[in-house]
């Protein structure tokens, strides 16, 4: 609670404690009009039984003639308001004439009551402890909310004076007084605000409902009588309709909160997953749900930049050579098996390279489709960039490692993690599974944090582990490396002196690998003994690096081919030339003419390059497809089929298989990141290549996403340790860019050096791709841009800039350490804030006023003995601080006295000498307001504190 | 504000309607047991509806702590409730409610034996009917453990309200009303 509250509260309480304690049974409401009492005066009875200071003294006496001449005025009009009771509670009604007999009615009630409680509360003083703590919270909460404190207080005792003679008046001139008093209006107007606050915070109290029924009638019933003396009496229905506001906006934020929830797709699905095997699967889900995303956002890129143009506007199938499947292929073109290996009509189809047109522009947009080609390819690269950048950067804004969850980790876990707004029994059989996997991977964490053991030895054991699996690696790569080199020599050999093997050598020990290594990983690992979270961080980026040979061996293979394909395009541009050279020649020197016309030859029978771009494409789209089938062959082998056999074998078999040996799958985690982040990788490399694989790719995630989230829920088993993943998922986007990174540089290369084929792709004709962009920039821009952009590309320009930028890596870089061990600091700091805390609270000191109040709201304290001794408010700081401030007002309002109480009570010397006896429980729990320690000072607390008793004990 | 059916009296429905959604809760209340509670409410019947009938309610069918929660409540502390007791538990779990009154209650819920502490057997007997016995005794003595030394401010053994509050209005999720999808 801000500070602020504190002091407010505290005052509240004090004076709760010392009025309210017996009035229980007289009713909740008594508590609220206590307050108007309060401010107006005092009764006569309990003033003389109460040990007050003189000056304050002095005040009373003030009050008192009006108050009693109040009474007698009310007497006579007693008869009328009991009329007008009735009325009041149909409607209102505003006639000025009742306005006073309103207003004097209320005084009456007042006065009578307050008699009453008097009377009643020494008698039950002893017995309540309940209904203080409650009140006393119920004061607090009213207090917290009242704007307008000490300000209206002042007002309050201003007015004071001049309410005492306006009553005296209307008292005097009976009920005929029409109208009421600057005064006495402006005071009606503070008690209408009181009540109206309490109505508002009526159902904030921890009342049953009876009592809240009775409170809530006296203020209404106050309220409505005296805002129709005031003349304005929507009070209430400006008050129902705030309230029916509040409540449509909360609802409406709660629907709006559900529907952004069942906006995210898949949510319900993953949050099903982690309530089972824990947030570490579920993370997973979540980055393929992010991937998902960003595919989709790509594949918008690709098709609605590139394919749909060319598709709409570009020459139509069959037009030219290389929209067109060369006529000897034509037989095959539609058969099944070379569908699926990508050839016959996939192959010059809008999915390749291959099938766009050079044309500059075409349409009647004259939309650039090369350069748009050129420029989407890039900016694929340019937008994942960004997104996982940004994501990552994000994700480390949220925080850490996901361990530090704050002091109270468990407690949270304890006592708020049920959903009481779930009314669903399947929800509940999830949130139950949730809670305890949660439950589990905080034990897992903690354990962790308690085990200690030989430094020494797990750090060796870390190193040996280290050693191992680099020496693995290290094989690996040089197995990889050697069997490519063979399989380049074997290449030169003719094909079919070759047995199976030697063909699939690359590929067969590529899988071996594959198969083999992570598991050894995994087993290695298990030296490191480290925590699972990070033992799996280790795991992927072992992986990993193994992974790499594989990407480095399909890159090999695949340079090799385009270099090859390179070859064979010149010889056959070289042939078309000198074909078309003869034609011409021939033409001209057997028709003697100069004016040849162009050559007549089917599309389908033109002479073709390779075209290796759509080759490229093709090994990429292969690729995937066969990673898809692999990855889905797998899940349905190796998890399905697995729990399949398990489960129904077990009836008949001589182990038990769901205990014992082959038992369930667990959730491969790293093999599924990695296997997801590789095959982006592909995808954006072969994206440039066969524009469809994006859309390919979208597909293959949409299902995976459903295939796996089955497979996961019906065939495996929850991780024997289920730990909680980080919350950031930036290991994955880390090992992502860098796969981006290194998918970025082939492809970038292929722009930039090698030369596009001269009869199919966009950029055909071209020397270099990207002369796209600077034919662009020459024919369709402006001089000064296309000056500007030579400017720009000036080694003298790009030099400084570099260096800049490095120089700025390195401030932002310094930046990020100060930040990172000012933070440090400062946990360090709140740690210590926090033992302090907890270590002065051993004292049996509280001095957190606030919380104390709290603490004795609850009930049954009372039962406890009251305190043998009270402390006595230092009167120093009682004078200093703001009692003379409130001292004319003190006897006028309750509030002025309770805050004086107050600053007493919150000043920081509670354990001042107790000079003397304790006063008898009996004495009148009113207002206490003198410096000497009065019988309802223990009470002002809030109830017998069982601290205070404590500690006083304790001396 | 008439109601065709029910019959309360002007000033009760009055101060019902002001913060209850009065008239829905009470044809709540009284679909769950139509024979036993009246139309007539203007005498204030003295009607109870059992526990059996409370907890199978659909907002508290599925919740662990829908006994304890019933009991709280009511003011027998068998989980019996009257109409006043009903309005309350809906006022209090409503999401109007404020957040020092939710803690108030939820301490209370938590007290399972009513000793205005939460002890370690109230701990381990959240924890149970938490996770629905599905963690070890060792994990479970762990955890309580744990949440003993993190929220125990004075080493009493035993959380007081004013540790309970300590703890909880720092939680993030503490009325911040994060809906599980159902």
């Amino acid at each position: 609670m801000p500070p602020k509250r504190k002091k407010d509260v505290v005052i509240r309480s004090e004076d709760v404690g010392i009025e309210i304690d017996a009035q229980e049974d007289s009713g909740s409401e008594e508590e609220a009009r206590r307050r108007a009492r309060n401010r107006r005066a005092k009764p006569s009875p309990r003033r003389a039984k109460r040990p007050v200071s003189d000056d304050e003294d002095e005040e009373e006496e003030e009050e008192e003639p009006p108050r009693r001449k109040g009474r007698r005025g009310k007497a006579k009009v007693q008869d009328s308001d009991e009329e007008e009771e009735e009325e009041e509670k149909k409607g209102r009604k505003k006639k000025p004439v009742k306005a006073s007999n309103r207003k004097k009615k209320a005084v009456k009630e007042e006065s009578e009551e307050e008699e009453e409680e008097s009377a009643e509360e020494r008698g039950k003083n002893k017995k309540r402890g309940k209904a203080p703590s409650k009140k006393e919270k119920e004061e607090q909460n009213k207090v917290k909310k009242s704007g307008k404190d000490k300000g209206s207080e002042k007002n309050k005792r201003k007015n004071s004076g001049k309410f005492s003679r306006c009553s005296i008046l209307s008292s005097g001139s009976g009920s005929d007084s029409d109208s009421l008093s600057e005064g006495e209006m402006e005071l009606l107007k503070e008690e209408v605000e009181e009540k109206k606050k309490l109505i508002t915070t009526l159902r904030n109290k921890p009342w049953r409902m009876k009592r809240r029924l009775q409170q809530l009638k006296e203020a209404q019933a106050f309220v409505e009588k005296f805002e129709g003396a005031l003349g304005k009496g929507k009070g209430r229905k400006l008050y129902a309709y705030k309230v029916m506001m509040a409540k449509k906006l909360i609802k409406f934020k709660r629907d709006f909160e559900n529907f952004k929830t069942a906006c995210i797709p898949w949510e319900r699905k993953i949050k099903e997953v982690e309530s089972h095997f824990g947030s570490s699967v579920a993370s997973y889900f979540i980055f393929l749900r992010w991937m998902y995303g960003l595919n989709l956002v790509l594949f918008g890129f690709m098709f609605g930049l590139v394919v749909m143009p060319e598709v709409l506007m570009g020459l139509p199938y069959g037009s030219i050579p290389r929209k067109t499947v060369p006529r000897p292929l034509q037989e095959t073109a539609m058969d099944l098996s070379v569908l699926l290996d990508f050839g016959g009509f996939m192959k010059y189809s809008v999915l390749f390279y291959g099938y766009y047109n050079d044309e500059r522009t075409i349409g009647v947009l004259q939309f650039r489709l090369p350069l748009s080609y050129l420029l989407v390819g890039v900016g694929i690269f340019g937008y994942s960039l960004m997104v996982v950048i940004r994501t990552m950067a994000r994700n480390a804004n949220e925080g850490g490692d996901g361990t530090d969850e704050g002091d109270f980790n468990f407690s949270w876990k304890m006592f708020t993690s049920w959903d009481y707004l779930i009314g669903n029994p399947e929800t509940a059989d999830n949130k139950f599974a949730s809670i305890t996997t949660s439950f589990k991977e905080s034990i897992v964490d903690e354990q962790e944090n308690q085990k200690d053991e030989n430094i020494h030895l797990r750090r060796f054991l870390r190193v040996l582990a280290n050693f191992f699996i680099l020496c693995t690696l290290g094989g690996s790569g040089y197995l990889i490396y050697f069997v490519v080199k063979r399989s380049q020599e074997f290449a030169e050999i003719d094909q079919d002196n070759l047995s199976w093997f030697e063909k699939n050598e690359v590929e067969f020990v590529m899988s071996l690998l594959g198969l083999v290594c992570p598991p050894l990983f995994e087993t290695i690992a298990e030296l490191e003994e480290y925590h699972p979270r990070i033992a799996l961080k280790w795991q992927l980026g072992r992986i990993f690096a193994l992974f790499l040979g594989n990407l480095y061996t399909f890159l090999f293979a695949l340079f090799d081919e385009v270099n090859a394909k390179l070859e064979n395009e010149k010889s056959i541009k070289n042939a078309t030339i000198t074909a078309y050279n003869e034609y011409y020649s021939n033409y001209s020197s057997f028709y003697n003419t100069t004016d040849v016309p162009p050559l007549d030859i089917q599309p389908a029978d033109a002479i073709r390059g390779p075209c290796w771009e759509t080759a490229v494409g093709i090994e990429f789209v292969k690729l995937t497809v066969s990673d898809i089938q692999v990855t889905y062959l797998t899940i349905l082998i190796g998890d399905f089929l697995r729990a399949v056999l398990v489960r129904f074998l077990n009836y008949c078999w001589c182990w038990d298989l769901e205990a014992g040996f082959p038992s369930y799958g667990e959730f491969d985690i790293s093999g599924n990141v990695l296997g997801l982040i590789f095959n982006q990788g592909m995808i954006w490399m072969g994206a440039f290549y066969a524009p469809g694989l994006v859309g390919l790719n979208v597909l293959r995630l949409l299902s995976s996403m459903y295939y796996q989230c089955w497979a996961v829920m019906s065939c495996n088993v929850p991780h024997e340790r289920v730990f909680k993943a980080s919350r950031s998922n930036n290991f994955y986007m880390a090992l992502l860019l860098l796969v981006l990174f290194l998918s970025l540089l082939p492809v970038v290369y292929t722009i930039m050096t090698l030369s596009p084929s001269f009869d199919c792709g966009p950029f055909s004709g071209r020397e270099k791709m990207y002369e796209i962009v600077m034919e662009t920039i020459e024919k369709d821009l402006p001089a000064f841009i296309g000056n500007i952009f030579t400017y720009a590309t000036n080694p003298g320009l790009i030099l400084p800039a570099v260096l800049l930028m490095v120089l700025a890596l390195y401030y932002l870089n310094a930046l990020s350490k100060g930040y990172q061990q000012a933070n440090l600091d400062l946990k360090k700091k709140m740690q210590m804030t926090r033992d302090e805390e907890k270590n002065r609270r051993n004292n049996k000191d509280s001095t957190n006023q606030v919380m104390k109040d709290l603490d004795d709201l609850l009930p049954n304290r009372s039962l406890i003995p009251p305190p043998e001794e009270e402390e006595p408010p230092p009167p120093v700081a009682q004078k200093g601080s703001k009692s003379p401030k409130l001292k004319p007002g003190s006897a006028a309002n309750g509030k002025g006295v309770n805050l004086q109480k107050e600053v007493s009570l919150a000043a920081t010397n509670p354990r001042g000498v107790v000079n003397r006896p304790p006063g008898p429980r009996g004495g009148p729990p009113g207002n206490i307001r003198g410096p000497q320690p009065g019988p309802g000072r223990g009470r002002g607390r809030g109830g017998p504190s069982s601290k205070a008793i404590g500690f006083i004990r304790g001396c | 504000m008439g109601n065709k059916q029910t019959i309360f009296s002007a000033q009760q429905l009055d101060a019902y309607q002001s913060y209850v959604p009065f008239q829905r809760l009470f044809s709540r209340y009284r679909d769950l047991a139509p024979q036993l509670v009246p139309l007539d409410y203007t005498h204030q019947p003295d009607v109870k509806l059992p526990y059996e009938l409370i907890g199978s309610m659909p907002e508290l069918k599925d919740n662990p702590f829908r006994q304890r929660i019933a009991e709280v409540f009511s003011e027998d502390g068998e989980g019996n409730m009257t109409l006043d007791d009903f309005l309350d538990m809906f006022s209090v779990l409503s999401e109007m409610a404020p957040r020092d009154l939710k803690a108030y209650y939820a301490f209370k819920i938590y007290d399972f034996n009513n000793d205005d502490f939460i002890c370690k057997l109230d701990l381990v007997k959240t924890l149970n009917k938490l996770t629905r016995n599905e963690l070890t005794e060792d994990e479970v003595r762990m955890v309580c453990e744990k949440v003993m030394d993190e929220a125990d401010m004075d080493n009493d053994g035993r959380l007081s309200l004013e540790d309970f509050q300590h703890v909880i209005v720092r939680a993030p999720e503490f009325l911040r009303y994060r809906h599980t999808p159902q």
